[in-house]
């Protein structure tokens, strides 16, 4: 599923001479730029620029109404369907303007998952349905191509062994915490290069939570994760990267602090953000 | 204060008023069937000669028109109903929506004799003068679509029917498909769907058995309905061997007769076919309420419907 359009490849002849270049730093897989979002005129984020780094996840953490979640989904255009929402400034997936027109919204939504606060299966289709959804939207018919991927992508949510031989069973006869690892399956089954979640544990026993929690860091080498997160400690123990957002003035939420996530939680530049972190307000 | 054993006798002795009132009524309808069923026994139901003078009566016909003409109600209702319940739910523009979904629910409003005095006056005229000559065209004039073209018969109480039974199918289905949960859409959307894949695949699915307690219901009207049946399907006595044929239903054969039904054994089976109507009916209606119920109590349905 790789997509020329979006991964642009090495030209060959570029790495001729590594010993005199010093090694580029990463190029961000998603670059924010004065990324503004307001429903019916209100503004519910403003102005956040930032990177998300390739291969490393991403926190986007604050209090509620920071504007976290309406951030994240502006990254995969899901505010196209809500009425009267308004994506402003520019954001870039490597270098695509994901509002510029040159990709469509449901080839950019395959490049950039997501993953909700619940889980949500598609009840009316088995484990194997669900997983293989993506690729099927996508237009993959081939039966081995798609047993494949759902076999790769139910292993690497950790859910593999345990629905291995109960792939036609219906996808609510899983507990919570492997409906979302089937969702998260799901996601990564269609190859995306960034995957969006959404509080994914927020509806999670602790257990579930934590399974959760330790799949972010082996998904890292497959796909860049950006995360939104209430949980503080979560964020601490999940990301390399941190963007802490606050409600501005007129309750618009605004990127008060963007560092690596143990100079944010350590030494924060912000005393804003140092509030935050040791719980004094949020 | 009321104590809360008067107010529970209270409620229980009005509920056990409405069941016994609805055990006297059925089984008053079956007590005046009886005769007609014990002296015609199984032959009522199979019997095709109905002389009420010579006291030959059997019911296969109606039965048969009865569900003929639901059947072409629901075969020009089903995707209509449906593919206006979806463009109501998800792809028209909000502005559209509101007004469009209140015009739906005011033709469920409108009186039934109405729509009959409409089809017998309006379309009837345009049946036989435009839409029957132009099926005859495709089969030569050849079954179904042969014989006398005169407007009135299957043809015209199927279609009449179907624009009586749409605003129930249209209402219940959109609000089947509004139910949907929100997450479900945005799930399909996030990985990359298109509008249409989201629709068929996940939306549709998912109110299905929803979507067939909506069609069940309106079935269950149709085969009902009386009185614009009645003005627009000729009321013969006969099978229709086209779609042009006047024939008769149950309902109308009933609603056609009582008045002139002075032989015992005529009334009786008269009642006797209302009998058959009725368990047609509650069957029907019993099929779509456990249907509907499958799918989640969430749905607003079966409010006004018969």
């Amino acid at each position: 599923m790789t997509d020329p359009m979006i991964k642009p490849e090495l030209a060959p002849g570029v790495a001729a001479e590594p010993e005199l270049v010093p090694p580029p730093s990463p190029m961000p897989v998603m670059q924010l730029r004065d990324v503004s979002v307001a429903f019916s005129g209100r503004p519910a984020v403003r102005n956040v620029s930032f990177d998300i780094p390739e291969n490393e996840v991403t926190a986007l953490i604050g209090p509620s109404g920071s504007g976290k979640t309406t951030l994240l989904r502006s990254l995969n255009r899901m505010h196209d369907l809500v009425r009267g929402a308004e994506v402003s400034g520019s954001i870039l997936l490597g270098d695509i303007d994901v509002y510029g027109g040159s990709i469509s919204p449901t080839l950019l939504r395959s490049r950039v998952g997501m993953v909700f606060q619940r889980p949500n299966p598609f009840p009316t289709m088995s484990i194997y349905d669900n997983v293989t959804s993506g690729l099927r939207f996508n237009g993959v018919r081939r039966k081995a191509l798609l047993e494949e991927a759902a076999e790769s992508a139910l292993i690497a949510a950790a859910l593999w062994d345990s629905v291995k031989n109960r792939m036609k069973a219906h996808a609510s006869t899983l507990s919570g915490g492997e409906q979302q690892r089937l969702c998260i399956a799901r996601a990564l089954a269609v190859e995306p290069r960034v995957l969006l979640m959404d509080e994914p544990t927020s509806s999670l026993d602790p257990v579930a939570t934590k399974r959760i929690e330790e799949l972010l860091g082996e998904l890292k080498d497959r796909v860049s994760i950006v995360i939104v997160t209430h949980n503080m400690q979560q964020a601490m123990r999940v990301s390399d990267t941190c963007a802490f957002l606050l409600m501005g003035e007129d309750r618009a939420g605004e990127l008060v602090e963007y560092a690596a996530t143990t100079k944010l939680f350590g030494e924060p530049d912000d005393p804003r953000t140092a509030d935050y972190v040791n719980g004094r307000f949020g | 204060m009321v104590p809360d054993g008067a107010y529970r006798v209270g409620l229980a002795t009005v509920a056990a008023v409405f069941a016994l009132l609805l055990l006297a009524f059925v089984t008053s309808l079956v007590v005046q069937a009886r005769p007609a069923f014990a002296h015609f026994g199984f032959g009522f139901l199979t019997g095709t000669k109905w002389d009420p003078v010579h006291g030959h009566l059997g019911a296969l016909t109606f039965v048969v028109g009865t569900l003929e003409t639901t059947m072409i109600a629901m075969v020009i209702a089903v995707p209509i109903g449906l593919g206006t319940a979806l463009a109501l739910a998800y792809a028209l523009p909000r502005r559209l929506q509101a007004p469009l979904s209140m015009g739906v629910e005011l033709l469920a409003a409108v009186p039934s004799v109405v729509y009959g005095l409409w089809g017998l006056l309006v379309v009837a005229p345009a049946v036989r003068t435009v839409l029957e000559p132009a099926l005859a065209k495709l089969t030569g004039g050849h079954e179904p679509f042969g014989g006398i073209q005169e407007g009135i018969g299957l043809l015209l109480a199927g279609l009449i029917l179907s624009i009586m039974v749409l605003p129930t199918l249209v209402a219940i289905s959109r609000d089947v498909l509004i139910a949907v949960p929100h997450e479900q859409v945005e799930g399909a959307y996030a990985l990359g769907a298109t509008r249409w894949q989201v629709l068929r695949r996940v939306v549709v699915p998912h109110a299905r058995a929803g979507l067939l307690g909506a069609t069940t219901l309106a079935t269950g009207r149709a085969l009902g309905e009386t009185i614009a049946v009645t003005m627009v399907i000729g009321n013969t006595v006969s099978f229709a061997h086209s779609l042009f044929a006047p024939t008769a239903t149950m309902a109308s054969v009933i609603a056609n007769e009582f008045t002139e039904a002075t032989e015992p054994f005529h009334l009786s089976a008269l009642v006797a076919v209302a009998v058959i109507l009725l368990g047609v009916a509650i069957l029907v209606n019993v099929t779509a309420r456990l249907l509907v119920r499958s799918v989640g109590g969430r749905q607003r349905v079966g409010l006004g419907v018969a």
